[in-house]
């Protein structure tokens, strides 16, 4: 898949695709910024590059997980499970990354209840759900730390969260060598 | 994940220190939010410190957690402080506007 010249040469030409499925639950969060991280990391991203993709795949999954599906269960303290007020939404979330011509291209899809005003949710510090102590800055996180996002959701069957980013660091790092 | 205990919060003076985990997301969230806002009760705590030097990862559920706190003791003169902030949490705070509220040290 290298084009020429084994690890020095195009890195960036590299095509390169994985699908994850896992269930919609507030433990999946951080396996997948990680396992899109580790992804990417033959590239040699920037520990900046690399933050922003886990900061934008964190919050597109836990908008799947708490909003699409509502499962808000998320409790990381003394090892204790809060108990379940409400039953588990048994969904899944799919996480979709291809690489090609040095652009990551990510795809998050739940099959949630959607988002009737996708405008009004991209609001900077609008939350439909002020009483989770969430700040409403999912969106806007995304779209800084990300070149492209794109959000299509129909209400009742799901959403899709689509965010590109140029990964830029093969190329210097090929030049100081 | 390592799991937040007790000792992670502390009252010294009128300061609650709260040190935050490695990675401050919504499944961490919900635990910091209800030891903090119980530890707020306490009458002699006015102003709130978030220790980020462990921390490498934050998303918007650490900025959810700084507003709400920041909204329960600001009308009472109150003060919201941040230190040991890395890079990426220094940039989540200026994207969300957080740092014209919280003291960035």
């Amino acid at each position: 898949m290298y084009e020429k010249g084994g690890r020095k040469g195009k890195v960036l030409s590299v095509k390169n695709e994985m699908e994850i499925l896992f269930d919609g639950v507030a433990e999946n969060e951080g396996f997948a910024r990680v396992a899109v991280a580790a992804f990417v990391t033959h590239l040699n991203p920037t520990l900046e590059e690399l933050d922003d993709i886990k900061t934008a795949v964190s919050e597109a999954v836990t908008n799947a997980i708490i909003h699409g599906y509502g499962n808000l269960e998320g409790y990381g303290g003394e090892g204790k499970q809060k108990l379940k007020s409400q039953p588990v939404h048994p969904g899944k979330v799919r996480l979709h990354c291809l690489l090609e011509d040095g652009i990551l291209h990510i795809e998050i899809e739940d099959t949630g209840r959607g988002i009737e005003d996708v405008d009004k949710a991209m609001i900077p510090l609008y939350t439909s759900r002020p009483d989770l102590n969430r700040a409403g800055m999912g969106f806007a996180l995304m779209e800084a730390f990300m070149d492209e996002l794109e959000v299509e959701s129909t209400p009742g069957q799901g959403t899709v969260v689509r965010m590109k980013k140029k990964m830029e660091a093969g190329d210097w790092i090929k030049e100081g060598d | 994940m390592e799991q937040l205990t007790r000792e992670d919060f502390k009252i010294i003076d009128n300061y609650l220190m709260i040190r935050l985990p490695k990675e401050v997301d919504h499944y961490n969230a919900g635990y910091i939010c209800e030891q903090a806002d119980r530890l707020l009760m306490d009458e002699s705590v006015q102003n709130i410190v978030f220790d980020f030097a462990d921390t490498g990862f934050m998303d918007s559920s650490g900025v959810g957690i700084i507003i709400g706190r920041y909204k329960k003791i600001s009308c009472f003169g109150g003060k919201v402080f941040a230190i040991h902030c890395s890079r990426q949490i220094l940039r989540i705070l200026s994207v969300s506007g957080l740092h014209k509220l919280v003291e960035i040290m």
